[in-house]
């Protein structure tokens, strides 16, 4: 197209800050959960660092680890979806019933986990 | 015939409780005894008249008083004796019996039983038929005197008997069976002898003389032991069922002497040489039979020593008894020792030195050795000489006995000592006290000498060769060297030379314990001494050098403790350094610490927590109870197991659903009220 480089940057930071503009407005219960989200992708991902220095010797205890927070993260994902106003799929589920559902797979989740982790 | 088979019988109990055979012993205690236990009657009363007959014959030659079954057994003997269904050989035996016993039998009986012999005598066909009607007539001649017994055919009868006769000399069963025996020709001889007694009238001279030429013509087959002991053997089982030596020997025997006896036929015995009727009573005595005196010619006179070991220590004397066969005492003689051989020479100066005889104890002793019988091994030959010369024809004095004596005697053991050289000179003497106890201690190199000598000498100052004489040399691992002590005359003399020997002891230098053996069956003091110790200083060992011989190693060893096992378990991985653990387990905590820093960044708050009590409480609650679980999980990751969690999480889950439910819907209903507000 001919356009600069410099354009190309200003074009990405445009995007980025259209983008973060534009997530302010989410309500704060849905950021609340992204936060949750994120904290538990970084926890997996501290784990998984931890494997590539140490090794993998207790095998079982770094899947259920790595597993535990990509679970909570998936769950909270879902749970997501499902209180978020502007999706029309779950209109008619109150957002009780899926932080319920939500507290409960985490539950079942954990027990999974903590067998698993030996 | 049966009566042989009771004899053999004792014989064979008797064999196991005596075994001479070279050197005799006369009748004993331990015979009788061993008679006794084998023809006690059972239930008391004999089984057969043959048993009775064997049983009582037994204790009678052997001097036992007879055991109280006279009645019953007489009554047996009546009765078959009047029977008329008896055959010959039920006759044959209960006459026998009655002839022990001395039963009351009626003259009609015996008439009529003589009338069934002399029938039997006309028919009979086999040389067992004539056995028993002969004998059985000759029974009844010695029971009675007033039945006619005679027979009137002899001469026919020793034909018809001769016919069955062998060119061998042995006898056939019948004309029937070719099969001979030389048991048979005893039966046979007894059986014409019994007819020549009851000959009604005189019999052909010629007859007689041909039974003589047979009589040579079987002792031609006699056979000898090398101890002297004559004997006839029957190769073949006869028909009978009886076999062996002793049947067949004693038949001929009986045969024999019960045709010396009959009238006119003395003579007979004059044809057979002295030596073989001793050497058929030296037959009877090594099987232990006892044989009646009154049967043989002449008694023969054993000769017997009570102990033939003498010591010359204890000064023992030369004690010699004389004897008949059961142990009766001898007519008077002189026992003479004619030769002293000792061990291995043929011969010998003749002596004739006379034995005193003992009248109270019936010894005859010598009371000193022949000079010059030093320790070792001897021949001592024995001669009887009788005293009265008419006693030479009853007895049987066997020429010359042969009796091995071995005379022991403590050996002298002088001038011994030890010596240890250098070169050709002495470096060390040690003198030796032996046999008693002696601790020496010496050390040598392997160049030096060890010489050992003493000497030998018997009680009569001979020198002296023992059956061992050994020098041992023991190193303090076990490993032994044993040497012999040669001799040259008195003075035994071992000389070891340690640089020949050096590659025999493996190189092995060290403490040797040494110990020196000298011993003999004529040595009382034989000895197996200890002397000390040689310390030997030998050359290292070279590459090629033999090893010593492994030591038996103590079998019970094995049952020691064992060597413990290590067990190699699986390598445990490699851990990360502690402090690398750590640092990961703080940095785990960051993406946390940002978490809660995001929340009120982002402006949580509880505005929502419902204020009035019972939902409070039930939302307080609800909070709890999912504290309470994730407590619960970290309780099971420390130490409970998943049975107990699924349990305990099974209350506190029914717990949280009530509560969670009450909870969520109180905010449900809230927040639509809201909306719809």
């Amino acid at each position: 197209m001919g356009r600069s480089p410099a354009t190309t940057k200003d074009d990405a930071q445009a995007l980025f800050h259209s983008l973060r503009s534009a997530y302010s407005a989410t309500p704060t219960n849905l950021k609340l959960i992204d936060l949750y989200v994120v904290f538990a992708v970084f926890t997996a991902l501290i784990q998984v660092g931890y494997m590539a220095i140490v090794g993998s010797f207790p095998f079982n205890s770094f899947l259920s680890g790595v597993l535990s927070c990509v679970g909570t993260a998936v769950l909270a994902v879902c749970l997501r979806i499902q209180v978020n106003k502007e999706n029309k799929e779950f209109k008619d589920l109150p957002p009780e019933r899926a932080f319920a559902d939500f507290v409960l797979c985490n539950l079942v989740l954990h027990l999974v986990i903590m067998n698993f982790l030996g | 015939m049966a009566r042989s088979l009771g004899f053999i019988i004792v014989l064979l109990a008797v064999t196991s409780i005596c075994d001479a055979v070279a050197i005799f012993h006369p009748i004993s205690e331990s015979h009788r005894s061993a008679a006794l236990e084998l023809f006690s009657p059972a239930a008391g009363s004999f089984s057969g008249l043959e048993e009775a007959y064997e049983a009582l014959r037994t204790f009678e030659v052997l001097g036992i008083e007879k055991p109280d079954t006279k009645d019953h057994t007489c009554n047996s003997v009546v009765d078959t004796l009047s029977s008329s269904s008896s055959n010959l050989k039920d006759l044959y035996h209960s006459l026998r019996v009655n002839g022990l016993l001395k039963c009351k039998t009626s003259k009609e009986a015996l008439t009529g039983t003589v009338s069934r012999l002399k029938g039997g005598v006309k028919e009979a066909t086999t040389l067992l038929d004539y056995y028993y009607s002969v004998g059985g007539l000759l029974l009844v001649k010695d029971q009675s005197s007033e039945v006619d017994v005679l027979l009137g055919n002899a001469d026919g009868i020793l034909r018809s008997i001769k016919a069955l006769s062998q060119s061998d000399g042995r006898w056939r069963y019948s004309s029937n069976n070719p099969a001979s025996s030389t048991y048979a020709a005893g039966v046979a001889l007894e059986t014409l002898s019994g007819v020549i007694s009851l000959a009604a009238s005189a019999i052909d001279e010629n007859l007689i003389g041909t039974l003589k030429n047979d009589i040579v013509k079987l002792f031609d087959s006699i056979e000898k032991y090398d101890d002297g002991a004559y004997y006839f053997d029957d190769k073949v089982i006869d028909a009978s069922g009886h076999q062996g030596p002793l049947s067949a020997t004693s038949a001929v025997v009986r045969g024999l002497t019960t045709f010396a006896s009959t009238s006119g036929t003395l003579n007979v015995l004059y044809t057979i040489p002295e030596e073989k009727i001793l050497g058929l009573a030296r037959f009877f005595l090594g099987v232990g039979v006892p044989g009646n005196s009154k049967d043989l010619v002449s008694v023969p006179l054993i000769l017997s020593l009570p102990a033939t070991v003498l010591s010359l220590t204890s000064n023992d004397k030369l004690k010699v008894r004389v004897n008949t066969v059961l142990g009766s005492i001898a007519p008077p003689l002189s026992v003479k020792l004619m030769q002293v051989f000792s061990s291995g020479s043929k011969d010998a100066p003749v002596l004739k030195e006379e034995l005193k005889f003992d009248p109270k104890e019936a010894i005859h002793t010598m009371d000193a050795l022949p000079e010059g019988v030093d320790i070792g091994e001897y021949v001592f030959a024995f001669e009887i000489v009788l005293s009265d010369p008419e006693d030479k024809r009853k007895y049987a004095t066997g020429g010359r006995t042969k009796v091995p004596i071995h005379v022991t005697g403590v050996v002298g053991v002088d001038n011994a000592k030890l010596t240890l050289l250098e070169g050709d000179s002495v470096e060390s003497e040690k003198k030796l006290n032996l046999p008693g106890k002696n601790d020496v201690a010496l050390s040598a190199n392997h160049l030096q000498k060890l010489h050992l000598s003493f000497l030998l000498t018997t009680p009569l100052g001979k020198p002296f060769k023992p059956h061992q004489a050994l020098f041992k040399l023991r190193h303090e691992t076990g490993v032994e060297h044993i040497f012999v002590v040669g001799n040259s005359g008195k003075q035994f003399k071992i000389a070891l030379d340690f640089l020949g020997l050096v590659e025999k002891f493996f190189y092995l230098s060290g403490q040797y314990d040494i110990e020196l053996i000298v011993g003999d069956a004529a040595m009382e003091n034989s000895f197996l001494q200890p002397l000390g110790y040689v310390e030997l200083d030998l050359p290292k060992v070279p590459e090629k050098a033999t090893r010593p011989p492994s030591q038996a190693v103590d079998p019970y060893l094995r049952y020691g403790p064992k060597a413990e096992i290590n067990h190699i378990f699986r390598v445990p991985e490699k851990r990360p350094p502690q402090e690398v653990s750590f640092a990961f387990l703080g940095l785990v905590f960051v993406p946390f610490l940002v978490f809660l820093i995001g929340l009120l960044r982002l402006g949580v708050n509880l505005k929502n927590f419902p204020t009035s009590t019972v939902p409070a409480t039930f939302a307080i609650l609800f909070h709890g109870g999912i504290a309470a679980v994730l407590l619960l999980y970290v309780f099971f990751w420390l130490k409970l197991d998943l049975f107990t969690t699924l349990k305990a999480l099974g209350v506190i889950g029914i717990f949280l659903m009530f509560v969670g439910h009450s909870t969520l819907s109180h905010i449900a209903s809230v927040s639509v009220k809201v909306k719809s507000a």
